[in-house]
This record gives structure tokens, sequence and C-alpha cells, in this order.
């Protein structure tokens, strides 16, 4: 189907990597210095080894795009994460094909006519970890925000009913799951390690809570009409035999992958978006400028959180463009193609990284620094590089839940910026992200400190 | 002007149907059906923002 020119040549190999496992303990390392060094001295393309394993490494717009217009039979997603498998189970696949994914944006709490429910259930959340804090105090901001996200993410895409029956015992399993994600999986994703142990352990521990959920609305009366949520309707399926379609091991694997791909990117770009404005008081108060006249009216979340803010807005693209939460998009070539003159073969492995794509100075001027007003006409960086402003990927799998993430953001920080006065808690240069996982998480201490303002109003979603 | 979506990027999102409803429609396929290939300049405001808004910038306008 592609045609090889006869005259491309095989992309060159990065330096390094002169172990058994290739690149494969510096990409555990140091991955953006791996990345960023396969750009420098190979270009657009180029490879690493990984633990045996050629990896092809895109970068820049051209290279890019046809990394995102490929079609599953050309590069196929499937087989490129397998540090996901133990994670989800077996059988629940990572990704679904392009026609599925339609249809479960069509079918499922992502389309846009629940956004403005969803808006209200985020808000009502956020209302109610804060009640907790008093007028002043400190938090952590992994734990903080991968706890709010846990609650925001089952309340809308499960249901308020499951959302109310956990607490902070699931969002520390879900950790230890997120940080079972060693890139040792690419050797064996078995592999007898510490952090894989804990991950295993924490979905035997993630099971035991759901089972002990359904068993508890076995026995009790049934959920009113409205109350009914994904967990009731699974539950309602049963065998020829009478017996349950699905396990409490098959329903938790379907909930852990639902609640994935938007848990630790939506928790991480929180943190972040919050740390990169308190770096950048100038770019803080016009966001909380603009969310004061938003709110001077009196409305609810529910409503402006679907409106424009582009202040606000700006600073989380530029969070997400500065530390993208995914790092390095895979994918497995199953036929021979070329990209620039250069030949990729079947079987290898090809790669795009946002965290260096992001960066391209000659597409972001200023690369590494906080800018959000790169966004406003008439520079929009994002629109003018579709290829490379690619913080939630591009094309076929261009993350489906962006538009739901981006409300959720919004949401979160009209409650928080609107209620609270924030400030560093350490050293502005000592915020930095633990890339020692395939799932790249804040590294602690990451802490902050709030103070409730003393015109605070709940602008909160209870309505 | 003339409408061209790029079905590789399409993802159904519809954004498209709630900016332009003379114009987009999202199909049983849950890809967007173009009702109106060359709208008229009545459509114009709100098939650019059907192109600005489009989460995958999977529309583009080609002027005559």
């Amino acid at each position: 189907m592609t045609t090889i020119d006869s005259s491309a040549r095989l992309p060159s190999r990065v330096s390094g990597g002169d172990h058994a496992t290739g690149h494969l303990e510096e990409l555990r390392a140091d991955p953006i210095g791996l990345m960023e060094r396969v750009r420098t001295e190979c270009g657009d393309v180029g490879i690493f080894d990984l633990a045996g394993r050629d990896v092809v490494l895109l970068s820049g717009a051209d290279a890019n795009e046809l990394f995102f217009r490929a079609p599953e039979e050309v590069l196929d997603q499937a087989e490129a994460y397998p540090f996901m498998t133990p994670i989800f189970g077996e059988g629940v696949v990572f990704d679904a094909p392009p026609e599925r994914r339609r249809e479960m944006l069509h079918n499922q709490a992502l389309r846009d006519k629940f956004m403005r429910g969803h808006a209200a259930t985020i808000a009502t959340e956020v209302e109610t970890m804060v009640a907790a804090w008093g007028d002043a105090g400190e938090i952590d901001l992994l734990d903080w925000f991968a706890e709010l996200t846990i609650y925001t993410s089952s309340a809308c895409l499960i249901g308020p009913r499951f959302r109310s029956q956990l607490d902070g015992r699931f969002a520390e399993l879900y950790h230890d799951l997120e940080q079972g994600t060693d890139a040792i999986a690419y050797v064996d994703a078995y592999a007898d390690i510490e952090s894989f142990r804990r991950r295993d352990a924490a979905r035997v521990g993630l099971v035991g809570l759901v089972q002990t959920i359904m068993e508890g609305r076995a026995q009790g009366p049934a959920a009113v009409e409205d109350d009914r949520d994904l967990l009731d309707v699974l539950m309602s399926i049963k065998n020829p035999d009478g017996t349950d379609r699905f396990s409490p091991d098959e329903v938790t694997g379907m909930f852990i992958s639902m609640m994935f791909a938007g848990h630790h990117t939506t928790s991480g770009t929180a943190a972040w978006t919050l740390i990169e404005l308190l770096r950048n008081p100038t770019e803080l108060a016009l966001v909380e400028s603009e969310l004061g006249e938003l709110y001077a009216g009196g409305d609810e979340v529910s409503y402006q959180a679907l409106r424009e803010m582009p202040h606000l807005e700006s600073a989380i693209k530029e969070a997400l463009r500065l530390h993208p939460p995914l790092i390095l998009l895979l994918r497995v070539a199953k036929e021979d193609l070329e990209v620039e003159g250069f030949t990729i073969q079947a079987g290898q492995m090809v790669g795009a990284s946002p965290a260096v794509s992001n960066r391209i100075t000659e597409d972001f001027p200023e690369p590494d620094a906080f800018r959000p007003s790169r966004y406003l006409a008439p520079r929009e960086e994002d629109r003018t590089n579709p290829w490379t402003w690619i913080p939630f990927g591009a094309g076929r799998h261009r993350c489906v839940g962006a538009a739901f993430a981006m409300m959720q953001l919004k949401a979160i920080f009209s409650v928080l910026l609107c209620d609270y006065e924030f400030s560093l808690a350490q050293p502005a240069d000592t915020y930095r992200n633990d890339h020692s996982k395939m799932v790249v998480q804040l590294a602690q201490p990451c802490t902050v400190r709030y103070r409730r303002r003393a015109d605070a109003r709940r602008v909160g979603g209870s309505s | 002007m003339r409408i061209v979506i790029d079905d590789d990027l399409c993802q159904g999102h519809g954004v498209c149907e709630s900016e332009a409803p003379e114009v987009f429609e999202l199909g049983k396929g849950h890809l967007v059906t173009v009702l109106d290939q060359s709208p008229g300049d009545s459509q114009r405001s709100a098939v650019e923002a059907a192109v600005r808004f489009c989460p995958t910038h999977a529309i583009r306008l080609e002027e005559d």
C-alpha cells in the first residue's frame, strides 16, 4: 500500500544505549533528555533502542502529521503499551479503533449535551473537598488533585451514586496502579519489582472495594430511576442462566480503564497550571480579574465553565505545552512506510513526543517560557501548529476527552481562585515531574499554601 | 466558499452542528455530513465559527 522510494535511507541511531537493554535505563531516568537528544543528533526521524526493540522517534510537523494520520492498519496502537495490560486486566484494550471511539463519544458521558451537568458536578466536588480546609493551610498538590479527580471522574463517567460510595482509599489504590507503569514492562510486564507488586496489590484492593459496593447493592433496595448509574446498568446484565454477566474483576477493569485517561492527566495539569500561575504573578492577576468579572453577576460555575475564559484557557494550554501529561506516544508499524526520505520497517515501534514537539523553537518562540499570550489572537500558536502543539495528541487518536478536560479545569479554578489565595510553599524551581514511570506524576514534595479570601463567596455548582 | 472535511481528523464531536445546524449534520455513523457544500454568505459567520471551534481542526474553507 505504501510505496517506498528506492532512495529512502534508514534513520540514524542516537548515541548511548550501550547496554543489553539499549536506552531503557536512560528512558527510565531522563526520558525527555533522551528524546531531545534524538532530535538534536538525528533530526525529525531517529532511532533509540528500547530493550532490543527499535523505536523510531518522530518530531516536527511533517513527521508528526504522518504519525497522527496513519490508520490502524499501518500504525497500530494496541500492542504499543504493554505496561497497561496488568492494570486494566487481560482483555480490556488500551484503546479502541476510531469507529468505536466515535460511538463511545456519542453514547457516553462525554457528549456535548452532558457538559453543563458535569460542570455542576465538578464544582460540587471541589466545594466538598475545600469544605475541610479551614481558613488557611497547606496541601500537597499531587495528593489533593489526584483525590479530587477520582471523585470528579467517577461522578461524571460512572455516576454520582457510585461516587458517593468512594472515599480516599480508592484514590490511594489508584495512585499505586499509576505508579506501576515502569518501562521495565517492555522487558517483562510482570517482573518481580516493588512497583509492580504494589500495582498488582492495588488492583486486588480496588476489586475488593467494587465487590463490596456491588454486594451492598445486590442486597439493598434497587436505585430509583434518576439515581441509577453505570454500575447498576452493568449489574442488571445477566447471562442466559441468570448469573451476572460481569464479575467484580471485569467491572473494576472497565472502570479503571474509563477513568485512566482522564485521571493523572487532569490531576497533573491542574497542579501545573496552579504552579505556573504562582510562578508568574502577572498572569495570575489576569486570570483572577477575568474570573472576578465573569462571576460578578453571581452566575453558577455550571454556566460559566462552558463559556470562553481566554486568560484561564491560555494558562491551562501553556501548562499543557510545557508539562504534557503524556511525554511519549507509541505505535507499532504493521508495514514498511516512508517518512521524510527515511524508511520505517514493519515491526519497529514508532513514537511521537509531546514533550519534544511542544518546545520546538521555530513553532513556539521562547519555548521554555510560560507565555499564555501565545494563544491569543493573532498568534494562536496552538491552532497554527496543529501537528506540533500536541498535548492532546492529534488526528484520529486525539484525546476524545479534551473538551471535558478543559471544562473540568475551568470549573476547578473557578472555585479555587475565586475563594482562595494561593502561594508557593517551597522554592519555585523545586516543583518537578517524576519521570521514572511511563505515567508522569509530580515529584513530592509539591506543596502550596492557601488562605481563604475575606470576600470569598461560594460560586459553586450546587443549584 | 466551499467546505472541505478531513475524514481522517473528524471524531464526530458535533461542535460544527451546534454552530451551523443548517450546514452540518452529525450522521448515523457519527461522522459529519455537509448538508450544503457551498452555503451562501448568510451562513458565513456560522460556518467560520464551526471551522474555528472544531476540536480536531477537521474543517477547511476554500474560497471560490
